[in-house]
């Protein structure tokens, strides 16, 4: 396959076809529980896109260049939990002490994506894939991108939803949760494009 | 069988990475986590010298003063709310799902998510940090009706009580002829809460009441007595409305300590105050109140009696309080009102109000049994 076009493929891929959340179904407390709102889903999605981008640089570093040649990628969950758990921490931090207004879009969202499984799953599934550098970054932008778009899509049905009689049972994360499912059929539609 | 050089490596290197990540935080935490020293200023009477850097709720549970919290700091309660007065940045996106439009308006904030990084000034009810047990000695008993007594009460223990006008105390009944367990009831404060060593209370004696019989047959001048407090959400709210106050028989205390907080502190809003008495000899106060219409601007007193006697030589308002506030209330007034009395009293007077367009969240008044 052509290496330039490559990366661009699966920036896509990952947007559409390969939706980390609605394929891999990864990434799933935040998305339930901050999905009421249309701007705070976007503070959020913009906080997992930063995380998932830089981190899969990180741990791509981390990964070739330090536990390859140690031949220790069997420690790869540890190391990447703790280098993506790090890196956040210090960029809150960062962007706490120097800008307010960034903190109160995005800052604030870093802490609850720290665990977030959809990140480690992100720097796992580019080492299981054999992504290159610049693969692996445009993997983890479009599925920052992919899970933005999920999450404000489903904000926006649950906007919408605000104002529908949902049976008692099925209040909050249930119909949410089947609505995800909805949402993972049509997004199938976008492998037969 | 893996080499013992292969866990060796995986160990060693595993230690470094973390320890070079422990150390690369702990030096961040020094440098771009360091806020200093932070002053919070609580009610702007209190300050308290704190680390910065971390959310109020916390930093204030450290001090000993506890917001009320659920979630235990994960801003998914909404429960730790406090009024910001100055000092802190703007909303977090994590707060607005919690606040309303008028809380903003308000300037309330989560304490958990608000993170203290400078000096910051907040406003906390008194009573989160205020309840205390308190003993105190009986510096005065004086009769206001043939069954109302006036106690005023001098601090021992702790010295001083702040509270805000319209609150309550529960004061201890020890066991005695009717009760062989110490029993609590709540009264209201009557005295101004300027006055912080020096507290009284206003009590009607209720046939074989415990507490009332207590206070009007045993309690002696010098003896000594424990109550707790203050309590209660019956306290002027800070507005432009009218003001009306209703009350019989013993509700005046709150509503006295009211009054004469606000003629302490010059409040203009237009206040009547409907009171209503059998006749005559239920009446009391009424120099006070006097004294009261003259330092309040825009205050007016209304007794009501519903039967007058004769030697009352009654020229004033005369029937149910109820009447008589349905006489003087339109439904164009813009007013918020506060009641103490009986149950039965506040029942009636929440159907005039009603009848007169008062918002029911306008209406303020303790459920006192």
């Amino acid at each position: 396959m052509n290496t330039g076009i490559y990366p661009v493929a699966i920036f896509f891929a990952a947007i559409f076809t390969n939706n980390i959340l609605l394929t891999n179904y990864l990434g799933m407390c935040s998305f339930l529980s901050v999905s009421r709102e249309l701007k705070t889903s976007l503070g959020l999605g913009a906080a997992v896109t930063f995380v998932m981008s830089t981190t899969s640089l990180l741990n791509w570093v981390v990964y070739h260049y330090i536990l390859i040649p140690l031949e220790l990628d069997y420690l790869r969950f540890i190391v990447f939990i703790i280098v993506i758990a790090a890196f956040v921490q210090l960029v809150e931090m960062i962007i706490e002490r120097t800008s307010e207004i960034l903190y109160a879009a995005l800052g604030i969202f870093l802490p609850l994506i720290t665990v977030n499984c959809a990140i480690l799953g992100v720097s796992l599934f580019m080492v299981i894939r054999n992504y290159s550098l610049l693969s692996s970054f445009a993997y983890g932008l479009g599925s920052g991108i992919g899970w933005t778009l999920a999450i404000l899509a489903m904000a926006g049905i649950r906007q919408k939803l605000a104002g529908a009689r949902v049976p008692k049972g099925l209040e909050g994360a249930g119909i949410t949760l089947i609505i995800t499912g909805m949402m993972a059929l049509a997004f199938m539609g976008f492998t037969g494009i | 069988m893996f080499p013992i050089s292969t866990f060796l490596i995986s160990i060693g290197a595993i230690s470094v990475l973390s320890a070079f990540l422990a150390i690369l935080m702990v030096l961040a935490d020094a440098t771009i986590g360091n806020y200093g020293e932070a002053k919070i200023t609580i009610n702007k009477d209190k300050e308290l010298e704190v680390k910065g850097g971390r959310p109020l709720l916390g930093t204030l549970m450290d001090e000993g003063i506890f917001i009320p919290s659920a979630c235990g700091g994960r801003g998914s309660c909404g429960l730790c709310k406090v009024k910001l007065v100055s000092g802190a940045g703007q909303y977090l996106p994590t707060e607005l799902p919690w606040l309303s439009e008028e809380e903003k308006g308000e300037n309330i904030r989560l304490s958990c998510q608000l993170k203290v990084k400078n000096d910051i000034s907040i406003q906390l009810p008194e009573e989160l940090f205020n309840i205390k047990e308190f003993r105190a000695g009986v510096a005065g008993i004086r009769d206001l009706t043939h069954d109302i007594k006036e106690i005023t009460l001098e601090l021992l223990a702790p010295e001083e009580i702040s509270f805000k006008a319209g609150q309550f105390i529960q004061l201890k009944v020890p066991e005695y002829e009717l009760t062989d367990v110490p029993v609590y009831r709540a009264y209201s404060l009557a005295s101004v809460p300027g006055s912080k060593i020096r507290i009284e209370l206003e009590i009607r004696l209720v046939p074989n009441g415990i507490c009332t019989t207590y206070v009007h047959k045993y309690l002696k001048e010098g003896d000594e007595i424990t109550f707790n407090g203050p309590y209660g959400e019956f306290y002027l709210r800070d507005s432009e409305k009218d003001i009306v106050f209703i009350a019989g028989g013993s509700g005046m205390a709150p509503i006295k300590s009211i009054l004469l907080d606000m003629a302490e502190k010059e409040v203009k809003r237009k206040t009547s105050y409907f009171f209503g008495a059998r006749s005559g000899r239920d009446l009391f106060l009424l120099d006070e109140m006097k004294e009261l219409e003259a330092k309040l601007l825009n205050f007016s007193f209304i007794p009501a009696l519903s039967e007058p006697q004769a030697e009352d030589n009654w020229d004033g308002e005369s029937g149910f309080v109820t009447d008589v506030l349905a006489r003087y209330l339109s439904s164009k007034d813009n007013l918020e009102a506060y009641l103490c009395g009986s149950p039965g009293m506040i029942e009636a007077c929440l159907r005039v109000l009603a009848e007169r367009d008062v918002p029911e969240e306008l209406i303020y008044y303790d459920k006192f049994g």
